[in-house]
């Protein structure tokens, strides 16, 4: 457990961070088709912003506004987006994952788009609950 | 029998620096690892994909079974440390 009281520095810089943090691994994975970046590195960055959070403010401020049944969801929510995009091409009449088929604009960018974001929420609910177990494992 | 050991892995070392000898050059245009699927790739990645940048272009698309296993891989990790380490009612 974390129970030090981090100074007022430490938060201050941490609360203004955070935010830029966050949407820069946003734009990670959203401009994964078009820059280098994709889903894991997003992801690893979104993770890595509550963790900082976690670190400055401890873990139960955290846990009170994203609490660990929130991120178990969302640890298999990202797997199962991945596998639903998947069956959805199946659905349509092509291969399983692919994308062409989708009766949308741009299916191949948006299915691949969808894949990565599945992805990232993957990612980043894992690294946090990982970090969560170890840091509160007694 | 005190120097087995040093033979058995000289023995060894000499053989893999014999293998690496036959590999091609780095960067070889000529190598059969740039000339199987590498040209298809850079061809006709975009047209096939619609995706300016080729690493997403293999990563997303073309090998997007394997990318499946990688995110299936990291949830199975984080699945494990939740199952070793979780302590019951720590939700309270």
């Amino acid at each position: 457990m974390i129970a030090i009281q981090q100074s007022i520095v430490v938060k201050t810089v941490c609360r203004i961070l955070v935010p830029f943090i966050q949407m820069f691994g946003l734009y990670v994975i959203m401009h994964g088709h078009s820059s280098p970046g994709g889903g894991f590195p997003g992801g690893v960055i979104l993770g890595s912003s509550f963790i900082l959070l976690s670190l400055a403010y401890g873990i139960e401020a955290v846990k009170r506004r994203f609490s660990l049944a929130a991120l178990t969801v969302l640890t298999s929510f990202g797997v199962f987006l991945y596998a639903a995009i998947g069956v959805l091409c199946l659905f349509f009449g092509g291969n399983f994952l692919d994308y062409g088929v989708l009766p949308i604009a741009e299916p191949r960018v948006i299915g691949s788009l969808g894949i990565e974001i599945g992805v990232g929420i993957t990612v980043m609910a894992v690294m946090v609950s990982i970090f969560h177990d170890l840091i509160t494992f007694e | 029998m005190k120097y087995l050991h040093l033979v058995v892995t000289g023995v060894t070392g000499l053989l893999l620096i014999f293998g690496s000898l036959g590999m091609p050059n780095t960067g070889d245009p000529e190598s059969p690892a740039s000339l199987h699927v590498s040209p298809r790739y850079i061809e006709q990645g975009y047209s096939e994909t619609n995706s300016q940048n080729m690493v997403t272009a293999v990563l997303a698309d073309y090998r997007s079974f394997d990318t499946f296993g990688e995110t299936v891989v990291i949830f199975t990790a984080g699945l494990a440390v939740i199952l070793i380490l979780r302590t019951r009612g720590d939700e309270d």
